[in-house]
C-alpha cells in the first residue's frame, strides 16, 4: 500500500468517526430532551443538524475525491463505499434525532406521565438504539465484523417495543382524551427510533462487507444471525 | 508564491506550431500534472522550463516563461546554471557509466565543488531523499548498471537533486517501471515536494490524479484546461478533458 493512499483513507475513517460521534451525541440529547420535555436541549439539537449535514456532505465530497483520484480496488473500494453509505445513513440517524427533537420543542403539553413513559419503554428503546450505534462505532473502529454482526439481532427488540407502542398509545388516548394530540405525535417518535434501528442494521452490513466482503443484505434475521462469524477473504 | 510563470507562449519547430498561446501559474512546492494524448504538445512544454528545446534546430519560442520572477529566455541566461536550478528525470532511466555514488557526485564536481566531505554529505543526503540510500549503501562503488530499472530510475532522480535544484521536471519518470518500482517513484514525487516545485509529464491519468496538485490538459499544442488536480478528475470544465480522462476521447 502506497502510504499517501492509506493516509487518506485514514483521514477518511477519522470523519466518518467524528460524524458518528456527532450523531451519537444528538439521539443521547434528544433521548434527554424527551424524558425531561427539555425544549432548550431541543432546540440545540435542532441547531446542530446543520452540522450532521454539513459533514455528510464533507465526507460525500472525499469519497467521490477518493475514488476519482486513487481508483481502489478490493478492500479499498469495498471500504469507501461502505464509508459512502455509513454516511448517510448516519446523515438519515441525525435527521430522526433532529425530527424527535422537533416534536419536544413544539408539542403543546407540559409534561407527560411518567407511568405513560415507562409503559411504551421508551427509554429503553432509546438505550437500544445509543447501544447499537456505541457497539457499531467500536466494531468499525476496530475492524471486528463480529461484533458489528452480533447488533442485527438488536434490532428486533426495537420493532418489538415499537409495534407494542401503537396499542399503548391508543388505549392511553381511549382514557385521556386530552392527550390524543400528544399520541399522535409520540407514535412519530416510535416510527423514528424504529427506523433508526434499520439504518444501524444497514450499517452493520455495511461494515461485515467491507471487512469480509460477504454480502448479508436482503437475508432474513436467522440467515443474519448464523454469519455473526464471518470468514471471508480479506 | 509563484515558482513559474509562463506567459502567452508559442513554441515552433519550423513551420510547426506545436505550443499555441500557453499561459499558467505554477506555486512553489506544487506538484503540476500535464497530461494528453501523444503528440499534444506536453513534453514540449516540459522542456521549456529547462530550455532543452534550444537544441533543436528551427525551434523557436515567443512570450515567456519566468522561474522566481526571471525570464529564462532573456539574453544573458547561463544555460548551465538554469539547468542546475531545474533539474530534470526522463522516462527511461539513464545512469551514467559510473558507479553509484559517482552518478549522484557528477553534478556537483561540474558545479567545482571538490570538497570531497561535503560531496560524500550531499550524496548520502540526496540517495536518503531519493529513497535509494538503504539499498545502495553498501555498494556506492559498484556501477549504476547493477541496479534494476526501479532503482536506477530512482538513482536518476538522486543525481538531481544532488545539486539542489528548485524545481524537478519528470518526464513519464514511472513508464518503464514495474508497478511496485512506479508506487516508490509515487512516493518519492510526494516526498520532494516539501523541497522542489515539481512537472511531471505522464500518460498515465491514475499517476497524475495520484501524485498532482494540479493538473493541466493538453490537446493538439493547446492547454485545454488547467486546474486543481481534484476538480479536474470529479468535474472538469471543458467537455474535451472530461472525455479524455473518461476514455471517450477520439
Amino acid at each position: 500500500m502506497v502510504k499517501f493512499i492509506e493516509s487518506e483513507l485514514v483521514q477518511l475513517r477519522r470523519e466518518v468517526d467524528q460524524m458518528w460521534t456527532l450523531v451519537y451525541n444528538q439521539m443521547d440529547q434528544a433521548r434527554q430532551a424527551v424524558m425531561t420535555l427539555d425544549r432548550q436541549l431541543a432546540q440545540q439539537i435542532v441547531v446542530r443538524e446543520r452540522r450532521v449535514d454539513a459533514f455528510e456532505l464533507k465526507i460525500d465530497s472525499d469519497v467521490e475525491d477518493f475514488i476519482a483520484l486513487y481508483n481502489p480496488v478490493a478492500v479499498d473500494l469495498r471500504f469507501v463505499l461502505a464509508m459512502l453509505k455509513i454516511n448517510s445513513d448516519l446523515e438519515r440517524i441525525g435527521d430522526y434525532a433532529d425530527g424527535i427533537a422537533r416534536f419536544v420543542r413544539d408539542i403543546d403539553v407540559q409534561e407527560i406521565d411518567d407511568r405513560l413513559l415507562q409503559d411504551l419503554q421508551v427509554d429503553t428503546m432509546f438505550t437500544l438504539v445509543l447501544n447499537m450505534l456505541e457497539e457499531l462505532q467500536e466494531a468499525f473502529n476496530e475492524e471486528d465484523a463480529e461484533k458489528a454482526a452480533a447488533v442485527l439481532g438488536m434490532d428486533d427488540q426495537l420493532d418489538r417495543i415499537k409495534r407494542a407502542s401503537g396499542g399503548i398509545l391508543i388505549d392511553y388516548a381511549k382514557h385521556n382524551p386530552d392527550a390524543i394530540p400528544l399520541c399522535f405525535e409520540f407514535g412519530g417518535v416510535f416510527r423514528k427510533l424504529e427506523r433508526t434501528g434499520d439504518h444501524l442494521t444497514n450499517i452493520a452490513e455495511e461494515i461485515v462487507f467491507y471487512i469480509d466482503a460477504k454480502v448479508l443484505k436482503h437475508n432474513d434475521s436467522q440467515e443474519k444471525s448464523d454469519k455473526k462469524s464471518p470468514e471471508g477473504k480479506k | 508564491m509563484k515558482k513559474i510563470e509562463v506567459k502567452e507562449v508559442d513554441f515552433y519547430y519550423g513551420k510547426f506550431h506545436a505550443l499555441k498561446h500557453i499561459s499558467m501559474e505554477v506555486e512553489q512546492n506544487d506538484v503540476v500534472a500535464f497530461i494528453g494524448p501523444s503528440g499534444c504538445g506536453k513534453s514540449t512544454f516540459l522542456r521549456l522550463f529547462n530550455r532543452m528545446n534550444d537544441l533543436i534546430p528551427g525551434s523557436r519560442l515567443t512570450g515567456q516563461v519566468l522561474i522566481d520572477g526571471r525570464d529564462i529566455y532573456a539574453p544573458g541566461v547561463e544555460i548551465d546554471r538554469l539547468r542546475k536550478e531545474v533539474g530534470m528525470v526522463f522516462q527511461r532511466p539513464n545512469p551514467f557509466p559510473k558507479s553509484i555514488f559517482d552518478n549522484v557526485a557528477y553534478g556537483l564536481r561540474v558545479n567545482g565543488i571538490r570538497d570531497k566531505s561535503f560531496i560524500a554529505h550531499r550524496v548520502e543526503e540526496a540517495l536518503k531523499g531519493a529513497a535509494l540510500w538503504n539499498e545502495v549503501k553498501d555498494k556506492l562503488k559498484a556501477s549504476a548498471f547493477a541496479l534494476s530499472g526501479g532503482q536506477q530510475q530512482r538513482l536518476c532522480i538522486a543525481r538531481a537533486m544532488a545539486v539542489s535544484p528548485s524545481v524537478l521536471l519528470m518526464d513519464e519518470p514511472a513508464s518503464a517501471l514495474d508497478p511496485i518500482s512506479t508506487a516508490k517513484i509515487e512516493e518519492l514525487i510526494r516526498e520532494l515536494k516539501k523541497e522542489v516545485t515539481i512537472i511531471i509529464v505522464t500518460h498515465n491519468m491514475q499517476q497524475a490524479a495520484r501524485v498532482s496538485d494540479r493538473t493541466a490538459f493538453f490537446y493538439m499544442g493547446e492547454m485545454v484546461e488547467c486546474g486543481e488536480t481534484k476538480m479536474i478528475f470529479t468535474n472538469p470544465s471543458k467537455e474535451a478533458t472530461q472525455n479524455y480522462i473518461t476514455g471517450r476521447f477520439g
